[in-house]
């Protein structure tokens, strides 16, 4: 079981660093908007997801109505719902009821795809792990960047930035080698994307991820409906 | 209004969406259709939020591209993930020291 612990640690290690450098940029964001920097900390220490605080500052700035802050809140994080279904499905006996209950709390776009794309069923203890380097490198990231402003400089922040995307890569790339069909998901939900930010900048990045995401993945389970065998040794 | 409140309905209604079907949907999805679907969502998610805006991640689009066939390459020789976001990052920031 120590595995477990060790292996949550070392996989939200480059969430948590990958964080810290997102969330200062917040807390610089959330400085501006009238937010103190122990505020900021408690926003992203209670939501931990990056679109929705974002969001949600703009509205606490202007004063908006608490029904606007739901609605947006509802929109923009709605995809948490479909990975908290998706993840249910990967999970160790162990994981009861409070288990769940509590490590929901954690469920982003990071720590979900480093839980969904384990080989091994997900256990309470490693994604307890996972969850809280990331919250760490959140809330101290958000902290930092409230109080010590633009200290860093601009060439370290932008390249830090790379970070997240990194890791994201570095989870697709392995399994879209194996398998045609995680490959060609990968690349359909890719041009979906582009040609959503460049053909309907309108929507949100929430609602368009949404989309390409649903659209690329309904289009892979007609593509290549039964392969029991490779989501077995998945 | 007091920040307290708004903080308290975000987290809230945040904490909500994930808790419910996480929690309350604990039985095996029979339909292979739905267990495909859902088999797939990670990746498509990861690849559409990686898809383009990972080439404005650093705010320039050369040292980007680089730090993102850096990630590429080295993704696709199984590296880990650390290694993989910590050379893409190193790559990144080392292409703007020229530009």
């Amino acid at each position: 079981m120590a595995s477990e612990v060790k292996e949550g640690l070392l996989h939200g290690l480059p969430i948590g660093l990958g964080y810290l450098s997102v969330s200062f940029g917040f807390g610089i964001q959330a400085v501006r908007c009238g937010i103190s920097a122990v505020d900021a900390s408690l926003i992203s220490l209670t939501n931990i997801t990056s679109a929705g605080q974002a969001a949600g500052i703009e509205i606490i700035a202007r004063q908006g109505t608490l029904a606007e802050m739901a609605l947006v809140q509802l929109l923009i994080n709605l995809r948490y719902a479909l990975m908290g279904l998706s993840l249910s499905q990967n999970l160790d006996p162990s994981f009861g009821f409070i288990h769940r209950m509590l490590a929901s709390f954690g469920i982003t776009d990071e720590i979900f795809a480093v839980c969904s794309c384990r080989k091994k069923p997900v256990t309470p203890k490693f994604m307890y792990c996972v969850i809280l380097v990331a919250a760490v490198g959140w809330v101290s990231g958000t902290f930092l960047g409230a109080v010590l402003g633009e200290i860093l400089p601009p060439s370290v922040t932008a390249a830090l930035g790379l970070m997240l995307y990194g890791m994201f890569i570095a989870i697709i790339i392995p399994p879209a080698k194996k398998h045609r069909s995680v490959l060609a998901v990968v690349i359909i939900a890719a041009v979906l994307s582009v040609l959503c930010k460049h053909f309907l900048p309108m929507i949100t990045s929430g609602f368009a991820i949404i989309i390409c995401a649903v659209a690329a993945s309904v289009i892979g389970a007609f593509l290549y409906p039964i392969d029991e065998k490779q989501e077995a040794e998945k | 209004m007091s920040i307290a409140i708004y903080i308290l309905v975000m987290a809230g209604v945040t904490y909500l969406i994930r808790m419910l079907p996480f929690t309350f949907f604990t039985q095996k999805i029979e339909s292979k259709f739905l267990r495909r679907f859902l088999f797939y969502v990670p990746y498509a998610v990861l690849s559409a939020m990686t898809f383009p805006a990972v080439f404005h991640a650093t705010g320039n689009t050369v040292s980007s591209a680089v730090g993102t066939a850096a990630a590429l390459i080295l993704a696709y020789l199984d590296l880990p993930l650390i290694a993989v976001a910590a050379a893409a990052s190193a790559s990144a920031f080392v292409t703007g020291l020229f530009i």
